[in-house]
């Protein structure tokens, strides 16, 4: 019954709106010195002021402002001279002071814009998605319902409030309507949010992990008839922890929108929460009764005026995009732009830069972020970043192969065991008893072994049959169970037979 | 000893004719002996007194060199936080709360080693001009105990003039330092916005609220000024900037060449005629010191009232939200989170509380932004305006501190805007962000009460009210022939 994605975009047009928002990695705070460690016991990581308690004042944290700027200027953004903090005020239990400090009509970053390129069917085709504000404002603290019906509030019997993340800074990046993608929205959406992951990477502002929540994308998506000017009702999907998610998200919606909108019935504007298991989403808090947050400008604050002279400063240590420098890559390492997509994809470009960086061959650095350890990744369903090995790991195994200290096979046999958390590569080598064979005098009486149990070929050998060595190379790699280097055996044993 | 002036108890005190625990010991008793009467304060820290106390005298006895004030005792408004010290801002939403931090002037009052007597009773969060608003009972004027001791902080100016304690802090948003100051005979200053820190003070409306001293002579305030200001990292909002030499301008008291501005405004209508008459005959001495006396006009001053009654109720609207009994302070009701906030609001807040929360939602609320808060801050740039005209003229200007002197408890209770009207001449100065100080005028002509000398002064120039009002107060006490509080009613042990 359900219409297929191909049925939708031949008769609508979406639209889409992202909001992203970013845990900054500051050492403290936005507006206290509380550490932002992420993980700790719950709430030992607060004070009065990320309390809310009667009396206590925030002060903004200065390095939150400069890295918000740094994110404005790699947005193309302006930066204001002049912006303030404003009181959004509403109730929940798990915001210390009833309102939250954000940004209303100053943001202190406006009107940018991203480049984005996705590779489709017709080639690769270029977007330039634009950035209506980049502003600043403090997380909330977390909130657990217990009892009821897992982790919702209806039905809980009780909540714990856990204000460890009360003040975290976060950073919300706010599109412009982005129109004009037509069918490849969804990954149009999932290339910004991939492009300013790694921008933001790049700045070393974030460390930018969907999973844990200092990356989140809030995804509005409305649909109209193509050909018509207005906008649809849009829907808000949150919960949206990765890229291929914000890929589904979107999908699944817009062919949600497209099922009501042929049954002539009306979109709800509203908050979607997006579910990985089923790829759909489901209806979370209307919001056709607009709540009035009573913005109004925070009197404990004064306005941020970062000077010309700080701007400058900061733009002059930015580096470079991620687009070029990706170029770059690619024209160093000679990479066909297949394969150079493929590495964006499994976002495993990074573990391999930083993989030659540490001395390796370009090309089996890209083959085994690629291939053993993103085959791994995925039959684990985590990103290749998450696994237990590191691109230090990776270059030393590569090493040990250069050396012939270590055949490709055994070499899995490290990866996979580093994955699984076995310790370091030497150690591994060490307790496994992973060697390559390469004792002459072991080999040798391996060789006569083999010899002796088949002496016939080993006369078709000493007569010129050289192909026929290879039953008693087989022989031998069986023995030392696969251990052994078999170049090494096969000149060996030519060697003894005497046609070496 | 407890009649004398704080500089006078210091001296004492650095000569060795009296011991801090001593002077303690003395205002405890006097606590013990009035304060059933005026009932100044809602907690007296008997135990931490004594404490603070010996230490100072420890460390003098080691020969240790002391700040001025060290081992004289003070009593602080119960809208300052001390850590382990019940605070209660006078609102039953707070019973029982022992904050886990000092408040910055309560950090720099113990590193002056000034001993806090305890916390002295206050409208509930700041809001009033009677101290009628107090969920723990309202406080007497110690020069009649049928009458209010003006508020929000008529706790602290009670203490004063029952000689409980010979300083106390205030804290002024609309006039809650110097209205109180006014009518109980004493002396109260709200420095420049920013020259003290705010960090711990509760707020009621952050861009109007200050911190002060409150004594019983100009120069016992200028020292507990010098102690509890200066910058503060903690508050973005406070000056990084020397504080004023206010103590050295005291001390000088000269006044010869200056010109005192009078504001037109904030005389005639509604103000009482001895009121009005005790303040010429201020001017008068200060002619006859030299000053020069200028009449000036700020037009705006008429709708000061109006938008301080739109921009402190906004800001309070969201300062009072955390107190949802989610974290700390008294919790009723049950069901969901959103039914207990309900509930605890509901029986945790008093009635004007409530009145200012439900004025400040409304005026913020989409739709009415613009014409109520957007022209209150309007109106507030225009104030401001006419303080910087107006000193262009004048080096300080004057008016009463207030329109009337004390008036009966219960009188004005269930007419709000009356009640308002008491801060019409010492609201502007919050809106516009500068010092004012209240020193006695002398006894009002109808009724024998205190009435108050209002002296306002740019921002950061605090010294100039100290300059001003210590000529003033010295002349006054040669006609009086003492300070005015020796005419005081004697309240003892009954």
């Amino acid at each position: 019954m359900a219409l297929k994605y191909e049925e939708v975009i031949v008769k609508y047009e979406p639209a889409l709106g992202l909001e992203v928002h970013v845990e900054l990695g500051t050492a403290s705070k936005m507006f206290c010195g509380c550490n932002t460690v992420f993980g700790a016991a719950a709430n030992t990581q607060t004070c009065p002021v990320c309390l809310g308690l009667p009396g206590a004042l925030p002060v903004v944290n200065g390095k939150a402002i400069e890295y918000t700027i740094a994110i404005g200027l790699a947005l193309n953004c302006s930066i204001a001279p002049y912006s303030r903090f404003a009181r959004k005020n509403y109730f929940y239990p798990d915001m210390p002071k009833n309102f939250q400090t954000s940004q209303y009509d100053e943001p202190i970053c406006t009107n940018g814009y991203l480049d984005i390129t996705i590779d489709t069917d017709e080639g690769s085709k270029d977007f330039r998605i634009e950035i209506e504000r980049v502003h600043m404002e403090e997380d909330t603290g977390k909130s657990l319902h217990m009892g009821g019906e897992a982790g919702r509030i209806h039905g809980a019997d009780y909540s714990l409030l856990d204000y460890n993340r009360a003040g975290i800074p976060l950073v919300e990046i706010v599109t412009k309507v982005v129109n004009g993608c037509g069918k490849y929205a969804p990954e149009v959406a999932r290339a910004y949010v991939s492009e300013l992951r790694d921008i933001l990477r790049g700045l070393g502002v974030s460390d930018v992990k969907m999973e844990q929540g200092s990356l989140r994308c809030d995804a509005n998506v409305s649909l109209r008839l193509i050909g018509s000017e207005k906008l649809g009702t849009r829907s808000e999907t949150k919960n949206v922890n990765s890229l291929k998610s914000v890929e589904r998200a979107i999908r699944s919606e817009m062919i949600r929108h497209a099922e009501l909108l042929n049954s002539n019935q009306r979109v709800i504007q509203e908050t979607r929460h997006f579910h990985e298991d089923t790829g759909l989403t489901t209806s979370g808090r209307s919001k056709e009764q607009a709540e009035d947050y009573r913005y109004f400008p925070e009197p404990d604050l004064v306005p941020i005026a970062p000077s010309k002279e700080l701007i400058a400063k900061i733009a002059s240590t930015l580096p470079e995009k991620p687009s070029v420098r990706r170029k770059k890559l690619q024209e160093a390492w000679q990479v066909p732009d297949k394969e150079m997509a493929a590495m964006i994809n499994a976002d495993v470009l990074d573990l391999v830069e930083a993989t030659v960086k540490l001395g390796a061959d370009p090309t089996r650095a890209r083959s085994w972020w690629l291939g053993e350890i993103a085959r791994i990744a995925n039959e684990k369903s985590v990103a290749a970043a998450d696994l237990a090995i590191s691109a230090a790991d990776v270059a030393e195994v590569i090493a040990l192969i250069v050396k012939g200290e270590l055949t490709d096979k055994l070499a899995r046999q490290v990866v996979e065991a580093l994955i699984n958390g076995e310790g370091s590569v030497a150690k591994i080598i060490e307790t496994r008893g992973i060697k390559v064979v390469s004792d002459d005098s072991s080999l040798m009486a391996a060789i006569e072994r083999a010899i002796a149990a088949a002496p016939d070929v080993a006369e078709k050998v000493r007569g010129g049959n050289i192909p026929a060595a290879g039953a008693l190379i087989g022989a031998v790699m069986k023995e030392s169970k696969g251990q052994a280097d078999a170049a090494k055996v096969r000149d060996l044993l030519l060697k003894h037979l005497g046609q070496g | 000893m407890i009649n004398k002036s704080a500089v006078e108890m210091a001296e004492a005190l650095n000569k060795g004719e009296i011991t801090s625990v001593e002077l303690t010991k003395a205002h405890l008793k006097q606590i013990s002996e009035v304060d059933g009467q005026v009932h100044a304060f809602l907690h007296v820290d008997t135990q931490g007194a004594l404490d603070q106390a010996s230490q100072v005298d420890a460390k003098r006895n080691a020969g240790e060199k002391l700040p001025a004030l060290a081992g004289v005792p003070l009593a602080l408004k119960d809208v300052l936080v001390q850590k382990g010290i019940p605070t209660t801002c006078g609102s039953k939403m707070l019973e029982g709360w022992r904050p886990p931090y000092d408040s910055t002037v309560v950090r720099k009052l113990k590193e002056n080693g000034i001993v806090i007597l305890g916390k002295t009773n206050m409208d509930e969060f700041a809001m009033g001009s009677s101290t009628e608003n107090s969920a723990y009972g309202p406080t007497k004027n110690p020069w009649d105990l049928t009458r209010i001791p003006g508020g929000s902080g008529g706790g602290s100016s009670a203490s004063l003039a029952s000689f409980q304690a010979p300083l106390a802090i205030g804290t002024d948003t609309g006039g809650s330092i110097r209205q109180p100051a006014a009518v109980t005979g004493t002396v109260g200053v709200k420095p420049t916005y920013g020259g003290v820190s705010r960090y711990g003070l509760v707020a009621f409306s952050s861009s109007l609220d200050q911190a002060g001293p409150c004594a019983r002579t100009v120069l016992d305030a200028a020292y507990l000024h010098e102690a509890i200001a200066g910058h503060d990292p903690l508050d973005s909002t406070s000056i990084n900037a020397p504080v004023p030499a206010v103590v050295a301008a005291a001390k000088d008291g000269n006044v010869k060449g200056m010109k005192i501005g009078v504001i037109k405004e904030l005389q005639g209508d509604g103000y009482q005629a001895g009121v009005l008459k005790l303040f010429n005959e201020s001017l008068e001495i200060l002619a006859s010191l030299g000053a020069e006396i200028v009449e000036v006009s700020c037009k705006y001053f008429d709708y000061a009232l109006a938008a301080y009654y739109l921009i402190a109720p906004s800001e309070c609207s969201s300062n009072l939200a955390r107190f949802d009994a989610m974290r700390y302070g008294i919790r009723s009701g049950q069901g969901s989170a959103e039914e207990v906030m309900n509930a605890t609001r509901q029986i945790g807040f008093g009635r004007e509380v409530k009145r200012r929360i439900i004025l400040g939602t409304y005026a913020l609320s989409s739709g009415y932004y613009d014409a109520y808060y957007g022209s209150a801050q309007k109106v507030r740039t225009l104030i401001s305006r006419d303080f910087e005209s107006a000193f262009k003229l004048a080096d300080v200007l004057v008016s009463p501190t207030a329109p009337t002197t004390a008036f009966k408890i219960g009188e004005k209770s269930n007419d709000p805007i009356a009640m308002y009207l008491n801060d019409i001449a010492t609201i502007p100065t919050n809106l516009a962000g500068i010092g004012g100080m209240s020193l006695p005028s002398g006894l009002a002509a109808e009724d024998g009460l205190p009435a108050g000398f209002q002296i306002m002064a740019p921002a950061m120039k605090d010294d100039l009210m100290y300059k001003v009002g210590a000529a003033l107060e010295a002349k006054l006490n040669t006609k009086w022939q003492g300070p005015i509080l020796n005419s005081a009613p004697k309240l003892g042990a009954k």
